[in-house]
């Protein structure tokens, strides 16, 4: 059952992408590529239907070829959990124009809602402010949300961790693509890159 | 510390043809972890102008890394250890998924004159391993066949789109041994 107080992951999601511009956008394999979907298709969506634990990783390899390009990667409190390593990775490299935004309903929403680690143990706000992203922090509000979004395009001053506690109600699938070579290709396109 | 087969390799070179090699084929991203096969490789990269050594934690990141590094116009090679292959099975499924270029370089623990039990189940299965999941596996087995081998893998992962494993041998590198 959704706990009260707790935000509306399709609003956050909305919200993070709504005057996206440049921005290229990583969704998780689970709920949050579905999540970026219903905020609207795009060209610079990289829709993650498997190798769970790889979003923040991808959002790195991006980010660093791309330092001038903000790059934000939406995923969920069970797919980061399995990269946590990646974070460390990330603190590491400081890419300055990478953010994460987890998703963090407590819970595997895609096999049934069994609780995850951030439900009663693992903190990670704490996780990747260890790991050397200082600017990590919780986030509870609409207004804060709103305010990560403006930050997601200061691309001099990152990289940027939130943890977003949203509500655990099972919405209506939006599913985007699942065509990764098209998906991809049409990323590079949108970048000015050509078939090989 | 290495002991090395063979005479010719106490001094080995190999190392910076595959620099050379990896600067020519124009690659950028150069994730690995670390391990003593690939160290003056990895001292080459570290110190280049033009390539970013990152060390991972576990070296499935540097599959996904790739396919970032893919979607922002950049080629990456991974460095690994055979041990670190097995880490890597679920996310190599990316690779025919994205159809990204993929080079990894694997130096190989457990076979010729492998001291240590423990390094040997996973050396024997390296090569299976990235077949069944899609890799085509190259293998260099002296110093001599480092150049033509890594330029025929360069050329089929970058060129060709085709993923591609080099396995630089146990006897290339030389068996390691602990000493008291």
């Amino acid at each position: 059952m959704s706990k009260a107080n707790l935000l509306d992951r399709r609003q956050v999601v909305s919200t993070l992408l709504a005057d996206r511009k440049d921005v290229v956008a990583i969704g998780g394999l689970g709920a949050s590529t579905n999540d970026m979907c219903a905020a609207g298709d795009h060209a610079r969506n990289f829709y993650l239907w498997g190798g769970m634990g790889g979003a923040a990783m991808i959002g790195l390899g991006l980010a660093l070829a791309q330092p001038k390009l903000p790059v934000l990667v939406i995923t969920g409190d069970g797919e980061m959990l399995m990269g946590l390593g990646s974070l460390a990775t990330i603190g590491l490299q400081k890419p300055a124009n990478l953010s994460i935004a987890v998703l963090d309903n407590e819970a595997y929403g895609e096999t049934g809602g069994q609780t995850s680690h951030t439900s009663a143990a693992a903190d990670l706000v704490g996780v990747a402010r260890a790991c050397g992203i200082k600017d990590s922090q919780s986030i509870s509000t609409m207004a804060e949300v709103e305010a990560f979004s403006t930050a997601v395009h200061d691309v001099s001053a990152g990289p940027r961790f939130a943890n977003m506690k949203i509500d655990s109600a099972s919405l209506e699938r939006i599913l985007p693509t699942r065509d990764g070579t098209y998906i991809l290709n049409r990323i590079r396109g949108d970048l000015g890159f050509q078939p090989i | 510390m290495h002991a090395h087969a063979d005479a010719a390799d106490t001094a080995p070179n190999w190392p910076d043809d595959i620099f050379a090699t990896l600067q020519r084929f124009d690659v950028r991203q150069v994730p690995y972890v670390p391990d003593a096969g690939h160290s003056k490789l990895i001292q080459r990269v570290l110190a280049s102008s033009t390539m970013r050594g990152i060390p991972l934690t576990t070296e499935e990141e540097g599959v996904a890394l790739l396919a970032g590094a893919w979607a922002g116009g950049q080629r990456g090679v991974l460095l690994m250890q055979s041990s670190g292959v097995g880490n890597c099975i679920n996310m190599l499924s990316l690779i025919p998924i994205l159809r990204f270029p993929f080079l990894t370089l694997v130096t190989m623990r457990g076979e010729w004159g492998e001291f240590n039990p423990w390094q040997v189940p996973m050396g024997s299965t390296t090569q299976g391993v990235f077949e069944l999941s899609g890799v085509q596996v190259l293998r260099a087995s002296n110093a001599a066949e480092v150049p033509a081998v890594l330029e025929a893998a360069a050329s089929q992962a970058y060129n060709a789109l085709t993923p591609t494993a080099v396995l630089l041998s146990q006897r290339l590198i030389g068996a390691k041994v602990f000493t008291k």
